[in-house]
């Protein structure tokens, strides 16, 4: 599966686009401008998530179910356990989107297409539903999150952001060398036809299950990185479902291109709201809902066709 | 008993709501196939437009028999031009296209009237009490209710026998009967499918802006306060079936009920209780309670 992973181009250009973010980022760029990549990059992580099962023409309206799960989970642990290593916080987090997508999944892959999406909506604001109105979980108000450290040692801003970009890379390699079996090559064929995937011998459901556990994984993941590099958690921006909106517009804005699209899509999106946000601090939300309007009308294919075109980078090599 | 009433009162009373705002968009669902997330915008708007008219009329001391007529004209305004303007120029254009992107474009225009309400009305809440104040209290089985939150359950039921008379028994509501069983078939008859497009996302935005409208007096009107029930009422869709008119009916007495239920019994579970149901009827029976039966096409 790993085999000659890193002679694949998409994986290159994605290991050098991380290398020159962190070598900008300890060299030139502000400290506002260096949160926003550290934003974009773990919100980039769901992002890949959701690209995975819009492969095979799932939208999920709920996936802040599963980042902000990941997110809780970190919030708990270090509740109840103390733990605040970053690289406990990530596993945590993983793990328990991981499980909890493994168990919601033997139900959700069953459905398709606007039952897929609202079941996992429904799901999603069950989620809601308990953390808003929980007060020892801190109901609409959240819970904090202390800085996070590393093998006892403190965690600089600085090599957070290293770390996060190693974890971006990690996932996003793995998720390259999925789609490069079998298994991931099913993808597509599930959107074209199931009855045919059926007949030549694979089982729909399982694979459609393990892809949904995998994106339930990276949603988790990018909770936790979210939580531990914002420093709160609340259910109302984390786990509500204009978060889950909001997820699958990204989605769509950057195309399902290539593993790096999610992660650029990501970033863009943290600045396009940055901006919006000085300039007209009351209509921030109507610029993000023209763009999401002007990419669906204008470029379908997201901001990774755009790059293609540009680069004139799909004819040379088969784009993955 | 007086616990059983209060629950059945208040939850009557939330489902009417529900109901009206569910409606429109249940019927947006059942003849276009869209879930349409802009459908809080018109409940919104109505609500601001409502409170608005109803500052306006107080403010210049005219009577207050007006009240009453400004909240169903502010309803239909809003409803007009909201609907037109979005079936005209965004969604007409998408008839095609997946059924997510449309979700996705409906949630782009919700977020984009979200702050056009921001710009107009200002970030204030509005808190248009009087014609509430002006119908006073009752007492029913020992319960003081407001007089308008109870006139609520009237405006339900006229809506829903409205709806029922119209679809079953003129030619407007045959011919959307008859779209919504099949469009191909009905494009093929002579019908003007785009013309019922329209006219359907209208109501279906009339509706929305109408639950909203008449709310208003029993609220406080603030920015945002459309996002919970978005979701509420697509649960009472799911619930109910989606397209289904009497689903909506069903459904939003489900969720009124037992949100009246656990808001006086165990408040921490109240919003759980209507997405926890959600989920199980999407499990049991994915075309909801009362869908009515697909026709099997060759």
């Amino acid at each position: 599966m790993f085999t000659g992973i890193f002679k694949d181009t998409s994986v290159r250009i994605l290991i050098t686009f991380m290398i020159v973010l962190c070598v900008l980022s300890s060299l030139v760029l502000p400290d506002w401008m260096q949160n926003n990549f550290m934003y974009g990059l773990s919100r980039g992580l769901a992002i890949l998530g959701l690209m995975l099962l819009w492969r095979t023409n799932l939208v999920s309206f709920g996936h802040a179910l599963y980042y902000g799960f990941g997110a809780y989970a970190v919030a708990l642990c270090q509740k109840y356990f103390g733990i605040t290593d970053i690289l406990l916080r990530f596993a945590i987090a993983v793990i328990a989107a991981g499980l909890l997508g493994f168990c919601l999944g033997f139900i959700l892959r069953k459905y398709r297409e606007i039952f897929f999406a609202m079941l996992s909506l429904a799901f999603s604001m069950v989620l809601y539903g308990l953390l808003a109105k929980a007060e020892f979980l801190g109901s609409t108000d959240g819970m904090s999150i202390s800085p996070s450290t590393l093998l006892g040692m403190e965690l600089t801003r600085q090599y957070l952001f290293y770390l996060i970009t190693f974890f971006v890379i990690c996932a996003a390699i793995s998720i390259q060398a999925y789609l490069r079996s079998t298994l991931g090559h099913l993808t597509t064929a599930i959107q074209d036809n199931e009855i045919r995937v059926e007949y030549l011998g694979y089982s729909v459901q399982k694979a459609i299950h393990i892809k949904y556990v995998m994106s339930a994984c990276l949603a988790g993941g990018a909770g936790g990185l979210m939580a531990a590099s914002l420093g709160q958690v609340d259910p109302d921006s984390m786990v509500n479902w204009n978060v889950s909106g909001e997820l699958v517009f990204i989605t769509i804005m950057s195309g399902w291109g290539n593993i790096l699209a999610p992660f650029i899509g990501a970033i863009i999106f943290e600045f396009i709201r940055t901006y919006a946000f000085e300039w007209a601090p009351q209509a921030w939300a109507a610029i993000v809902g023209g763009t999401l309007l002007a990419i669906i009308f204008f470029f379908p294919g997201g901001i990774w066709s755009v790059i293609e075109k540009v680069f004139n980078y799909g004819k040379k090599k088969n784009v993955k | 008993m007086q616990f059983w009433a209060t629950v059945l009162l208040d939850g009557l009373t939330y489902a009417s709501y529900l109901f009206i705002v569910s409606l429109g968009l249940t019927i947006i669902f059942g003849v276009m196939k869209i879930l349409n997330v802009a459908h809080g915008s018109f409940y919104a708007w109505g609500a601001y437009t409502a409170a608005f008219a109803i500052g306006f009329i107080t403010d210049n001391e005219l009577s207050e028999a007006l009240f009453l007529p400004a909240i169903l004209i502010s309803a239909i305004l809003v409803g007009v031009v909201l609907g037109y303007v979005i079936e005209r120029f965004i969604l007409r254009k998408m008839y095609n296209q997946d059924i997510h992107l449309i979700v996705l474009a409906t949630f782009g225009v919700f977020l984009i009237f979200e702050d056009l309400i921001i710009i107009t009305f200002g970030v204030d809440p509005y808190l248009p009490y009087q014609p509430a104040m002006m119908l006073g209290w009752v007492d029913i089985v020992g319960l003081n209710r407001g007089v308008y939150q109870l006139t609520l359950i009237l405006l339900a039921s006229i809506v829903a026998f409205a709806c029922w008379y119209g679809l079953t028994k003129t030619k407007w509501g045959k011919l959307l009967q008859s779209v919504i069983y099949d469009r191909e078939i009905s494009v093929a008859m002579g019908i003007d499918v785009t013309k019922v497009y329209v006219v359907t996302f209208i109501g279906g935005a009339i509706l929305g802006a109408l639950g909203g409208a008449y709310v208003a007096p029993t609220t406080s009107v603030s920015p945002g306060f459309a996002i919970d029930l978005v979701v509420l009422s697509f649960a009472v869709v799911v619930i109910g079936g989606m397209g289904s008119i009497p689903g909506a009916l069903i459904g939003s007495l489900i969720v009124g009920i037992l949100r009246a239920f656990a808001v006086h019994q165990a408040p921490i579970l109240e919003l759980f209780v209507v997405f926890a149901v959600m989920a199980i009827v999407l499990i049991i029976r994915p075309e909801g309670l009362f869908a009515p039966p697909k026709p099997r096409k060759i």
